[in-house]
């Protein structure tokens, strides 16, 4: 989609013709994310969407105890350290950003007073800085307010390197000032067209000065409140065992009125998501599940017990198939898989092509993943009528026969085909996990009726997806024909997830393989067009730059899509929770109530 | 005696150490690092990884690694979890009660079930009491734990609804509805490893009584006229306890170390499960904390296993 089209749709949206989450939809379709779709909006002066408050309880509390379930145990309650989403949840329920993504990408205000806009004087107008108008009379659970100071602290605490803050990325680039009392500004180095990363989402919580300022830096380890956290959260802190349980009572001061419902929260931790899902949606014993990774025909069948059931969430992971371009067995400068070698077939787009067509995605929708995988033949997330008109997936042996015979590759006498002495072997790996075997499975089926032999191979996923440099199965090695695994879209701009096709980021022995372009594409255009993208100010210029690297990965056939994953949570019937697939669980616990 | 435990416990010392510093190099060779899933995150600047490892001494050399945690840990000082950055002795102090409460019961199960069967079962070898038992302590046996856990909780848990299947390390309620919650929570994991328990050592206790019940001072006891019930519990079953002894002690530390499988299926946050989670994070300090501990609970039980000999077999003397 060009610069012109995205502008003609922003104008629709503008005079009504198109409806807003609409829009949202085709350029998540087209690989941007919700969020940036929804900036879009909001730099050429439209206002968001107002989501209707679904909330009804008519009172604060006497919603009894809101039991939630994490097959990962929180391990540590100072989210500037959180390593995992686990860590980040668990500090969720008492600390809270300024703002937070709803599921179509809409900037909620938490402890900000609005989101800043062009018209409220928020955003200045060379995109260099935005003003945060904070909230007034919110205290924290020890009962101190809550001003600007504290914001200016959370800065300063968390772009300290000695503090070594996991959400440093977000803040050692950026400047925060304090205006008065309430107002903070956040400067940037360079005009910066997505702004709201400090101080929103799971990065942007907001720690107490009072409590922290004595623990900044070296000492960042000693601080009490790492383990008895004091937020502004709708929740108070009780106890905290690292791994296990995370218990918080009811926050009678809340700065929501009527808010929150329930009397006390528990998230407990350990055990698999088999079991977890059962706890919820078979026995009833627990309020909510994490991350459900079961397949879909268990969890229909836990279903029928009628205590729960499955939340699907849209969000941006995609399990994928990567075709190293370069030749993985054999040293070249005393490097497998090095750039300056070439693969003795998929250097060859027509047998990329013919790859392609021999991925069933439908079967591997329709009989592994059920409502947990949606197929796709692009890094897109929604449902069909917003699919990509530029690429399509297709399931087509016939066709892939043909394109291999075309390209000179001639069956053998044991079917398998050559072309000069090299026949069609590939070694296929993922990690060891069921599903993922299933799906192998289905491939290679496909592959022999092509005249290609697949040699299935499984790793275990803590040596898969570790960086350890002595180890010869990790991913980011790479070292064999093909890979599969799941690519998550943690940030919500997407200028950090198209830097893995860059050549600069190319997996290799000089970066100990930490590169994250672990499928070795190479493309001129491709890094031309992405360091235009990183300069480019005008936002929807910048969504059309990243639009066509998407495209570009694609058309090229260097990865096949597959299946895209949203996220999958268990809930009890009764239980009215507000999910969204940018952003935490627990990012509106709020206003989570229970139906009576 | 007192210069026998004196001995011993220097004895104890070297193999300590030498356990400290296998325990330690293999950990250091074995890959892994537990700021990986930094690595593999895009949104974190590679700097504050390489930070974080130089915080906490990882990229010094293994020696030094090793002899600073032998002086914090003479000194009393266990160190910190790299993951949660919580002190190892209170992750390990917080896990405890309910690790003892939980396998410390199921011992406990294991043992009022093997003795009293073991016993009966040898005093008349091959009678109907003596081949049921045998058959059950087979099945007991030959069942692993997480097949038997998932057994229950699906009989108990899903089809008859009466007990929950996920256990609280703290239940809310006070008084006698504690106890009532505790016990309803603790009966299946306490099951589960009870019974594996108690058929292998009812197959254990049968045999020792087997080997005793047929020496020449039990016919002379009993043709003496004294009365069975005499024969066995005075005559027998005090020497043939002997070698359950030492299995019993043997078996304590694990009393400490957990269950791991248990734990993970019933969600019991005990020490099997901290280990675990420090295993597949790479949390050095916790795994070396929890075995050593382990360590020094086998060798501890040793000694104790050797003393209670001699209280138990008068011909076996310290010097």
């Amino acid at each position: 989609m060009q610069e012109r089209e995205i502008r003609d749709l922003i104008e629709e949206v503008r005079v009504g013709k198109l409806p807003r989450r609409q829009f949202i939809g085709q350029l998540v379709a087209l690989g941007l994310t919700a969020p940036m779709a929804s900036m879009l909006l909001m730099h050429s002066g439209i206002a968001q969407a107002q989501s209707a408050s679904t909330y009804k309880p008519t009172k604060r509390g006497g919603g009894g105890a809101l039991k939630a379930l994490w097959w990962q145990g929180a391990t540590l309650l100072q989210p500037h350290f959180a390593s995992g989403t686990k860590d980040q949840e668990g500090s969720r329920i008492f600390y809270e950003p300024l703002a937070v993504w709803d599921n179509e990408g809409n900037l909620i205000p938490i402890l900000a007073a609005e989101i800043p806009t062009r018209d409220n004087g928020g955003l200045s107008a060379d995109g260099k800085s935005v003003t945060w108008k904070l909230k007034k009379g919110v205290n924290w659970h020890d009962g101190k307010p809550f001003t600007a100071d504290d914001c200016v602290f959370t800065w300063e605490y968390a772009r300290d390197p000695a503090t070594a803050a996991i959400t440093a990325g977000v803040y050692k680039d950026v400047k925060v000032d304090k205006i008065d009392s309430h107002t903070v500004k956040v400067t940037f180095a360079k005009p910066t067209p997505f702004w709201a990363s400090a101080f929103v989402a799971a990065e942007g919580m907001i720690i107490p000065k009072h409590l922290f300022a004595a623990y900044s830096g070296a000492k960042s380890r000693e601080a009490p409140a790492n383990l008895k956290p004091v937020g502004t959260g709708p929740y108070k802190f009780v106890e905290f065992k690292p791994g296990d349980v995370v218990r918080g009572e009811i926050n009678m001061n809340y700065h929501m009125p009527n808010r929150p419902y329930f009397d006390s929260i528990e998230m407990k931790g350990g055990g698999d998501a088999t079991s977890a899902a059962r706890a919820v949606l078979q026995t009833g014993e627990y309020d909510y599940a994490w991350n459900l990774q079961v397949e879909d025909e268990v969890m229909k069948r836990m279903e029928a017990g009628g205590k729960g059931k499955v939340h699907v969430i849209e969000s941006g992971d995609i399990e994928f198939i990567q075709l190293n371009p370069t030749d993985p067995f054999n040293e070249v400068d005393g490097e497998r898989g090095s750039i300056k070698s070439k693969h003795f077939a998929f250097s060859e787009p027509a047998v990329r092509e013919a790859m392609s067509l021999l991925a069933d995605r439908k079967g591997i929708q329709e009989f592994i993943y059920g409502r947990t995988g949606v197929a796709t033949s692009n890094f897109m997330n929604n449902p069909p009528r917003f699919r990509s008109p530029n690429t399509k997936w297709e399931f087509n042996i016939d066709k892939a026969n043909q394109i291999l015979d075309g390209a000179g590759w001639k069956r053998g006498s044991d079917g398998v085909r050559e072309k000069g002495g090299k026949k069609m072997k590939f070694v296929f790996q993922t990690s060891v996990n069921s599903i993922r075997q299933k799906e192998q499975a289905v491939i290679k089926q496909a592959c022999q009726k092509a005249g290609i032999e697949l040699e299935l191979k499984s790793v275990t996923g803590a040596v898969f997806f570790s960086s350890d440099v002595a180890n010869p199965d990790t991913y980011g090695k790479f070292w064999c024909d093909m890979q599969m695994y799941t690519t998550t879209m943690t940030q919500p701009d997407a200028e950090r997830f198209m830097d893995q096709y860059t050549s600069w980021e190319v997996s290799s022995k000089a970066n100990k393989w930490l590169g994250r372009n672990i499928c070795r594409y190479r493309s001129e255009e491709y890094d031309k067009t992405y360091r235009a993208g990183e300069q480019e100010l005008d936002p929807v210029k910048r969504a059309a730059l990243f639009i066509r690297l998407n495209d570009m990965v694609i058309k090229d056939n260097a990865v096949i899509p597959l299946i895209t994953r949203p996220r999958a949570r268990g809930a009890n019937l009764k239980l009215v929770s507000t999910l969204s697939g940018w952003d935490l669980d627990f990012s509106t616990l709020q206003n989570w109530y229970r139906e009576t | 005696m007192g210069s026998y435990i004196f001995r011993r416990l220097l004895i104890a010392l070297p193999s300590l150490l030498g356990i400290s510093v296998v325990l330690f190099t293999v950990l250091a060779l074995a890959p892994g690092d537990p700021f990986e899933e930094l690595a593999t995150n895009p949104n974190v600047p590679a700097e504050v990884r390489l930070l974080l490892r130089a915080k906490f001494g990882l990229d010094d050399p293994i020696w030094q690694r090793y002899f600073r945690w032998l002086s914090a840990m003479v000194q009393g000082d266990w160190g910190f979890s790299f993951i949660s950055r919580v002190d190892v002795d209170k992750l390990i102090l917080q896990r405890v009660p309910v690790t003892l409460a939980v396998i410390g019961a199921s011992q406990i199960l294991a043992l009022l079930i093997a003795l009293p069967v073991g016993i009966y079962s040898a005093a008349k070898p091959y009678s109907w009491f003596d081949r049921i038992a045998s058959t059950l302590a087979f099945i007991g046996f030959s069942l692993p734990t997480f097949f038997t856990g998932l057994l229950l909780i699906y009989l108990f848990s899903i089809t008859l609804g009466w007990l929950p299947f996920v256990y609280s390390s703290d239940i809310s309620a006070t008084g006698w509805q504690w106890w009532w919650e505790q016990l309803r929570q603790s009966i299946m994991p306490v099951l589960v490893l009870g019974l594996f328990q108690a058929a292998s050592w009812t197959r254990y206790v049968r045999s020792a009584m087997l080997d005793v019940i047929r020496l020449d001072y039990v016919t002379t006891a009993r043709s003496k006229g004294l009365k069975e019930r005499v024969v066995v519990m005075k005559h027998v079953v005090r020497n043939a306890l002997i070698p359950v002894v030492t299995l019993v002690a043997m078996q304590m530390p694990a009393v400490f170390g957990g269950a791991i499988v248990t734990e993970q299926i019933f969600r019991i946050p005990g020490i099997g499960s901290l280990l675990i989670d420090a295993i597949l994070r790479n949390d050095t300090p916790v795994i070396m904390a929890v075995t050593f501990v382990f360590a020094c609970l086998v060798i501890f039980f040793n000694l104790i296993a050797d003393l209670l000999y001699g209280w138990l077999d008068p011909r076996i003397s310290y010097r």
